[in-house]
């Protein structure tokens, strides 16, 4: 029963934690739009005075800019193909009663602690090094050229890195999505004449819809700002400057934080852009 | 046609055997109620007629033919779940349609049959809601909408009512003997209350364990039930069972006399005791007497205007004529 009183009373007790959060967000939101309005350059005489606009005309009429925004673009969207389609092909397969099943799900969800510096560095020598890698050495093994990996396919391997991290997080939560699903109905769907696929398409994706939107949703805030993955492998270089690895360029690179900072508000508005594009995709899921 | 023929049927999980083997005729448009407490296996045969569970050996045929390895939806059978198991994304119109969207009937025949359940059913306000729109005895009607469209070979229920309160419940078994009488179609109903086994069913199978402990009309369990089993658990309320030298008067081991068939008065009886908790419905009431040296508790069912109060001594005369005896492995002991 919420009255008036105890409304209130969850009001004030609520208000540390929120203005703590608010205080998290803003700080840092309104110094980035303060400097993004300066000629800011730490190591070449500091804070030079306002220039209006000038740092978001020079970010976005470099020629970096634009292929930065679509590698961004290339790399969350193939990651979230990736990780939703196969997530959902694991967590069938997890969903299966079989002998082991607990140390398989463990395995599985394993990926998903490993650090994303280190998981890179592993991919990057263990699996893709053109010389010692694992990759390398099956290529030889059936009479073919090796690949190196990170500058002849370097978009696709990054992709590839970032999904093996990002696939336990779909899984496991598809997973969960799926033992939700009352087996009675598909029961009823195989009574009724249904085949394995038509009661995938019917009754089993329908269900997971909640639970992809979701998965769509978290991993697209996480995967906009990816970066640890891209610095190990490849520091940028091969097509894959993403928005946020061109910003960490010009400030600390290029020593230029004001320039940088308009970057960064550019970023915030490509996150709400992408989001918004999201919400009206698979959003309706998420009310009923 | 709908004749459905199990033939040494058995079914086993793991080790525990659920079903030991088991043989029971349904004939065509008979409406067949398995009957039993919870865990005796009911649902477990029901699935195995539906095909939903593999028999582990034994034969199942429908109208002759073996369908023992037939999957479900070429068995020609529906079934009606206890969770209704509807599609929550479906309109009331889709789920309907469903089975005929599968077995790809035409548009123009799909839409006659909706429309005709959903009349028969009183659900033509509803057809574009979704099932989380709707009460719980819409549900169960749609659900059985779903299962009429298919014109079946035979209609399956597990616990239909289960999830509906009490006055619902009267409501829904009225509905469904009302379908069959129409549909003519075969049924078997699987439920856990004779209250609804004896108002539905042209045949009972009472199930014990996996055991059939015996089959027949509602009327014939009731006056002839073959053991005590049936005897106790079929007729409400319970048989009274009285043992010891009460019962040796009556060359058994155990009398059975039900409620209805013993008269209470001041004195005069052939046996008395005293009066403990009494239940009054209004039209009757049911007497819980102790004290009476034969059994704990004997009940006696009186009309409604008898007015024993607690703690009352009071005088029984049991119809002897009406009275089962039973042998001393529980089975019925006739003439
Ligand atoms: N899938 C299963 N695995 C193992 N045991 C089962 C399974 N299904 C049912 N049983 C067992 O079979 C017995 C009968 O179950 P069931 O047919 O559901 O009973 P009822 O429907 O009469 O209440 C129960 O003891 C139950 O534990
Ligand atoms: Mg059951």
């Amino acid at each position: 029963m919420a009255t008036q009183h105890s409304r209130s009373a969850a009001r004030i007790m609520m208000a540390p934690a929120v203005i703590l959060l608010l205080g998290w967000m803003l700080v840092p939101l309104t110094m980035t739009l303060l400097f993004s309005f300066k000629k800011y350059l730490p190591l070449r005489g500091g804070d030079l005075g306002w220039v209006g606009f000038d740092n978001y005309i020079r970010f976005v009429s470099s020629s970096a800019f634009w292929p930065s925004v679509q590698a961004t673009l290339v790399i969350v969207g193939g990651v979230l193909a990736i990780t939703v389609i196969f997530g959902v092909l694991l967590a069938l397969l997890l969903d299966q009663p079989m002998w082991g099943q607990g140390i398989v799900r463990i395995l599985v969800i394993a990926p998903f602690f490993v650090m994303p510096t280190v998981s890179a560095l592993v991919w990057k020598n263990m699996f893709m090094d053109p010389v010692n890698g694992l990759f390398a050495h099956l290529w030889k093994a059936f009479g073919a050229e090796p690949i190196s990996w990170l500058s002849e396919a370097s978009m696709q391997s990054i992709i590839l890195i970032v999904s093996w991290q990002w696939l336990p997080f779909a899984t496991l939560i598809l997973l969960t999505a799926i033992q939700s699903l009352d087996s009675e109905q598909l029961e009823a769907a195989e009574m009724d004449g249904a085949s394995p696929l038509a009661r995938f398409g019917y009754i089993i994706l329908p269900h997971l819809g909640r639970a992809i939107t979701v998965v769509v949703l978290i991993q697209t805030i996480f995967l906009l700002s990816i970066f640890a993955e891209i610095f190990v492998t490849t520091g940028g270089s091969f097509g894959t400057r993403t928005l946020t690895f061109l910003i960490f360029q010009r400030v600390l690179e290029s020593q230029n934080v004001g320039l940088g900072s308009a970057g960064g508000v550019y970023a915030i508005i490509l996150a709400n852009i992408v989001a918004a594009f999201l919400m009206r995709i698979v959003g309706k899921n998420l009310d009923a | 046609m709908g004749r459905i023929t199990l033939d040494k049927v058995t079914k086993s999980f793991g080790a525990t055997e659920v079903i030991p083997p088991l043989d029971l005729t349904i004939e065509d448009g008979e409406f067949t109620v398995f009957v039993g407490p919870s865990g005796c296996g009911k649902s477990t045969l029901l699935r195995l007629i539906a095909g939903l569970e593999d028999v582990t050996s034994g034969q199942i045929r429908i109208d002759g033919q073996d369908a023992t390895m037939t999957p479900p939806a070429k068995r020609g059978l529906a079934m009606v779940f206890q969770s209704y198991a509807l599609y929550p994304h479906m309109s009331v119109r889709k789920n309907i349609a469903f089975p005929m969207k599968m077995a790809g009937i035409d548009e123009a025949e799909q839409n006659r049959r909706i429309e005709s359940a959903a009349k028969a059913l009183n659900l033509t306000d509803y057809l574009e809601r979704k099932p989380g729109q709707l009460s719980g005895g819409q549900r169960q009607r749609v659900a059985i909408g779903r299962a009429i469209v298919r014109e079946p070979a035979a209609f399956l229920f597990d616990e239909p009512l289960s999830n509906l309160d009490a006055a619902l419940r009267v409501g829904m078994r009225m509905e469904i003997s009302e379908l069959h009488k129409k549909l003519a179609t075969t049924m078997i109903y699987v439920t856990h209350d004779q209250v609804e086994a004896m108002t539905m069913a042209d045949k009972i199978v009472v199930l014990r364990s996996g055991h059939i402990e015996q089959v027949g009309s509602p009327l014939e369990l009731y006056h002839s039930p073959r053991n005590l089993f049936v005897a106790g658990f079929i007729g409400s309320p319970k048989m009274n069972f009285i043992e010891g030298s009460e019962a040796a008067k009556y060359d058994a081991h155990t009398v059975g006399i039900r409620p209805e068939h013993i008269a209470i008065s001041d004195s005069g009886g052939a046996w008395s005791g005293v009066v403990g908790v009494s239940e009054h419905l209004g039209s009757d009431t049911f007497f819980h007497i102790h004290d009476t040296g034969l059994a704990e508790t004997i009940t006696v069912r009186a009309d409604g205007e008898v007015g024993f109060r607690h703690g009352d001594r009071v005088s029984l005369t049991p119809r002897t004529d009406v009275m089962h005896r039973f042998d001393a492995q529980g089975l019925r002991i006739t003439a």
